[in-house]
C-alpha cells in the first residue's frame, strides 16, 4: 500500500513506506519476511491471520492498555560472541521468554519469533477477556452494539463461557449524555481510550478523559462540557462495545438486518466513501468506508446524519401533472408523452433548465444532450458555498460541481441572472428544474407563475414543484446508480441500496425517458451503455467504465476541463 | 468564574511551572498539591483554573483530582483524622477504628470518602498504609501519629486533644 502525500491522520500504523527494508520473523513456526517496523497485530494481519486487539487502531498512538493481544514472544540466541546460534536447519534458534508480550506495542525485529496460538497466547487471552467482562452488567440482549460488538465476539471466540466473579459489581452511569450526538453506557466501557485519542490525535479536541481510579475509572466530559465535534461520531464507530452509541442510531435496528451498500456521502464535494446501512425502503445509517485517497476511516456528522429526508412522509410516489391549476396523480406514459409534447412547443431561445451540482455525471450528460438537442441557450446549476474545515467537509456543498463543469451544463450560476431576467422579459417561457428549488436560485414565486411550463424532477415538494406543470417523481442518493465527481477530481461511483418510493424512478431513468419523448433520441438501456457513451465523449473519462471506477474510485486528470 | 489570587500564591504558581519547561502539562500535580495547601481543597473553580493556566482541557485536570484519592473536593473539617486500612490494620481493626471515630464525631458520608462532622469540626477518612503496620490498627490525626488505636475508650481519649 502507498501513502498518500499528506494524510489526514497523525498516525498511520498500517501504512509502511514503500523502501521499507524486510526483517526475518519466525511467525508460529514458519520463517517469513515482513517489513521491519510493523507491530505482531499487523504481522499477523499480513498474514491473514488476526490477534484480537481492543485498544490499538491503526490511525490512533499505540495506547496497550487493553492487553488483548498477548502473544508469546522470542528473541535469537546469541553465544558467547553474540553470534546466533543456529540450529540444524541453518535458522537461528529462538530463546522464548516466559512472559507474555502486548503485540500492538511490539515491533518486529530480525530473528524474532512469534506465537500467537500457544498455549501460554491462548490462555492469556483467555484471562484477559475474563478481567474485561468483571465489571460488564452482561446486558448484551438491550445492548445496541450487538451483532458488532467486539467483547461479545472475543467472548465467545477466546473466552470461556462462564464467570467466576462473585462479588458486586461496580456500577456506573448508564446513558450519560456526551454530546449532541452521543450517549455513552460508561459500564460497557472497557477503557480503551480509542474514543479519548481519536477526539486528541485526530480532531484536537481532547475534550474526553478517565476520571475516577481503578475499577471506577469512568469515560467521561469535564462537567458542564460535551463532546459536540462535528466528526464526533467516528467514536461510535471506533468503540469496540456498546459504551458509545449514537443517539440517532440505538435502537432504530438491529445491525444484522442491515443492508450494506458501498456508495458515497453527497452532502459536500468531498465524497466521503460510506456504506449505506438499509433494510427493505430505509435507510438507517450510513458508516465511513475506508478510502485512505479521500476520507481515510472517517466522516463528518452533517454527512452521516443527512438521510432521514430520503424517508420522509412527503416524498413524491407517483408523477403529476397539471389539470385545471390542480396537480393530479398519473402514470408515467402520460406524464413523459404530455411533457414531452409540451416541451417541443417551444424553440431553445424560450427554454431555461437549472440542473444541479447534485446530479450524477450520467445524470448530468443525459441533460446535457437534452440542453443540445433542444438548443436550450441558458442553462446553469445552483453553485452552494458552505464552511469548509481543514479536515473533511468542503466549502463546496455540492458533491459533483466538477462533474456539472466537466459535462457542460454549469456555468457556475453565471447564468441565473439571465434567466430571471429571461423570465421576466417574457422570453424565458419554460424551465426545466432537476433536483432543485428554482426560488433558491434566486427566482421568485410570481416568476415562475408567469412560466408556461415548468417541468420539476425532484424527490420531494418544494416551491418549484408547487408551481410545476409536471412533476416527475425521482430518487435520492441511496436509491441511484451513477458516479461523481469530488472537488479533488476522483471519480467515485453510487450504489443503489433500495428502490426509491412507490412508482419514483432512478433520475437517469427519467431523462432517459423524458429525452425519448421530447427528441426521441433513445437507445440507452442500462447505466453502464449510459457511462460508455459517455466516457466515449468526455476525454477526460476516456477508457473508464462504472466497473473500472471500482469501490474506491480513480483519479481523473482535469488540467483541461 | 472569577477567582482572585494574592500575588504571592500566583508567583509561587508560576515559579512551579518553570520546572517543567519541555511541557506545562507536568506541571499540574504540584500546581494541585500548592493550591491545596493554601486552600485546603480543589474546587470546581481551581480545576478550571489551572486548566487554562497549563493549556489543556479541564477534564485532563478533573481526572489527576480524582485518581489521586489525597485531593481533596471539599472543604474538610478542622481536625483530620486518616485511618489506615491497608492490609495489617484492615486485619487488626481499621474498620472499626473508622467506624467508631465516626461515631465519636458524628462525621457523616460514604466509608469510600471523606466523612464529615455537620458542625465542621472533624473529617474521617481512609488512607493507605502508614508505615507502623506491626502496631495496626494506626491513624493520624492531623500531623501526629497513633498506634493500636484498639477501643472505643483510647478514641474518646484522643479526641479530648483535638476540640
Ligand atoms: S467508550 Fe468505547 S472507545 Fe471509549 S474508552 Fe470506552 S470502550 Fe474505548
Ligand atoms: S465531509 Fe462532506 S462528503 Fe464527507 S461525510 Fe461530511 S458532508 Fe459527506
Ligand atoms: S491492542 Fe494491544 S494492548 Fe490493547
Ligand atoms: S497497614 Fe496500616 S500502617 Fe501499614
Amino acid at each position: 500500500m502507498s501513502m498518500s502525500k499528506t494524510s489526514i491522520n497523525p498516525f498511520n500504523h498500517d501504512v509502511m513506506p514503500d523502501n521499507t527494508p524486510l526483517v526475518n520473523v519466525n511467525y508460529n513456526g514458519k520463517w517469513i519476511q515482513v517489513p521491519k517496523g510493523l507491530n505482531v497485530v499487523e504481522v499477523t494481519q499480513s498474514q491473514g491471520e488476526f490477534l484480537p486487539h481492543y485498544c490499538y487502531h491503526e490511525k490512533l498512538s499505540i495506547s496497550g492498555n487493553c492487553r488483548m493481544c498477548l502473544f508469546e514472544m522470542g528473541m535469537p540466541k546469541m553465544d558467547a560472541s553474540r553470534q546466533p546460534v543456529l540450529d540444524a536447519n541453518g535458522k537461528p534458534e529462538i530463546a522464548w521468554m516466559p512472559r507474555p508480550q502486548i503485540g500492538c506495542a511490539t515491533n518486529v525485529t530480525e530473528g524474532m519469533g512469534i506465537r500467537t496460538n500457544s498455549p501460554l497466547a491462548v490462555d492469556c487471552r483467555k484471562g484477559v477477556m475474563e478481567f474485561l467482562l468483571i465489571n460488564h452488567p452482561l446486558d448484551c440482549p438491550i445492548c445496541d452494539q450487538a451483532g458488532e460488538c467486539k467483547l461479545q465476539e472475543y467472548a465467545s471466540e477466546y473466552g470461556s463461557g462462564e464467570s467466576r466473579f462473585v462479588e458486586d459489581k461496580i456500577k456506573k452511569p448508564k446513558h450519560f449524555d456526551l454530546g449532541k450526538n452521543i450517549v455513552i453506557d460508561d459500564e460497557r466501557c472497557i477503557l480503551c481510550t480509542r474514543c479519548i485519542r481519536f477526539a486528541r490525535e485526530v480532531l484536537d479536541d481532547d475534550v474526553l478523559g478517565i476520571v475516577n481510579r481503578g475499577g471506577n475509572n469512568t469515560v467521561t466530559c469535564h462537567p458542564g462540557k460535551h463532546f459536540d465535534n462535528e466528526y464526533s461520531l467516528n467514536t461510535v464507530d471506533l468503540c469496540p462495545v456498546g459504551a458509545l452509541t449514537s443517539k440517532d442510531f440505538r435502537f432504530k435496528m438491529r445491525v444484522w438486518f442491515l443492508k450494506e451498500t458501498k456508495s458515497i456521502c453527497t452532502s459536500c464535494g468531498t465524497g466521503c466513501n460510506v456504506t449505506i446501512g438499509s433494510r427493505e425502503q430505509t435507510v438507517y445509517r450510513l458508516t465511513p468506508r475506508h478510502n485512505e485517497e479521500v476520507n481515510s476511516q472517517w466522516m463528518c456528522d452533517t454527512g452521516r446524519l443527512n438521510i432521514h429526508y430520503l424517508s420522509g412522509e412527503d416524498r413524491f410516489t407517483r408523477p403529476l401533472s397539471r389539470v385545471k391549476g390542480e396537480l393530479y396523480e398519473t402514470s408515467w406514459e402520460d406524464v413523459l408523452r404530455q411533457a414531452g409534447s409540451r416541451l417541443k412547443t417551444f424553440s431553445g431561445k424560450q427554454i431555461s433548465l437549472l440542473a444541479s451540482g447534485r446530479m450524477t455525471n450520467e445524470e448530468l450528460f443525459l441533460t446535457k444532450t437534452l440542453i443540445d438537442e433542444l438548443q436550450v441557450s441558458l442553462y446553469d446549476i445552483l453553485p452552494r458555498q458552505g464552511q469548509g474545515d481543514k479536515f473533511l467537509r468542503s466549502a463546496d456543498l455540492n458533491p459533483n460541481s466538477i462533474g456539472a463543469s466537466l459535462l457542460g451544463v454549469s456555468n457556475d450560476g453565471k447564468n441565473l441572472q439571465a434567466i430571471k431576467s429571461g423570465i421576466q422579459s417574457g422570453d424565458i417561457r419554460a424551465l426545466l428544474v432537476l433536483q432543485e428549488d428554482a426560488t433558491e436560485a434566486g427566482l421568485s414565486v410570481e416568476e415562475l407563475s408567469k412560466l408556461e411550463l415548468i417541468i420539476y424532477v425532484g424527490l420531494a415538494p418544494n416551491a418549484t414543484a408547487k408551481a410545476a406543470h409536471f412533476v416527475l417523481p425521482s430518487a435520492g442518493f441511496t436509491e441511484k446508480h451513477g458516479s461523481m465527481i469530488n472537488v479533488k477530481g476522483r471519480v467515485q461511483r453510487l450504489n443503489q441500496a433500495h428502490l426509491p418510493p412507490g412508482r419514483a424512478m432512478d433520475d437517469w431513468e427519467i431523462l432517459r425517458d423524458l429525452r425519448s419523448a421530447t427528441t426521441g433520441g433513445n437507445g440507452i438501456h442500462t447505466i453502464e451503455d449510459l457511462f460508455r457513451s459517455m466516457s466515449a465523449k468526455v476525454p477526460a473519462l476516456a477508457g473508464l467504465t462504472l466497473n473500472k471506477i471500482g469501490d474506491h474510485g480513480v483519479q481523473l486528470s482535469l488540467t483541461a476541463k | 468564574m472569577s477567582i482572585s489570587l494574592t500575588p504571592d500564591f500566583e508567583k509561587k504558581l508560576d515559579e512551579a511551572i518553570t520546572h517543567y519547561p519541555v511541557s506545562k502539562r507536568s506541571a499540574a500535580l504540584p500546581l494541585l498539591h500548592l493550591w491545596q495547601e493554601q486552600f485546603g481543597y480543589i474546587s470546581d473553580e481551581a480545576i478550571e483554573f489551572i486548566a487554562k493556566k497549563l493549556e489543556v482541557q479541564s477534564i485532563h485536570i478533573l481526572e489527576l483530582v480524582t485518581f489521586y484519592p489525597m485531593f481533596r473536593r471539599e472543604p474538610i473539617g478542622k481536625h483530620h483524622i486518616k485511618v489506615c486500612r491497608t492490609l495489617s490494620c484492615a486485619l487488626g481493626g481499621a474498620h472499626e477504628a473508622h467506624a467508631c471515630m465516626k461515631k465519636l464525631t458524628g462525621a457523616q458520608g460514604d466509608d469510600h470518602g471523606p466523612c464529615t462532622s455537620p458542625d465542621g469540626k472533624y473529617t474521617v477518612e481512609y488512607v493507605e498504609c502508614l508505615a507502623s503496620c506491626g502496631t495496626a490498627p494506626v491513624m493520624m490525626i492531623n500531623e501526629e501519629f497513633y498506634e493500636n488505636v484498639n477501643s472505643e475508650e483510647k478514641a474518646k481519649e484522643l479526641l479530648k486533644k483535638y476540640q
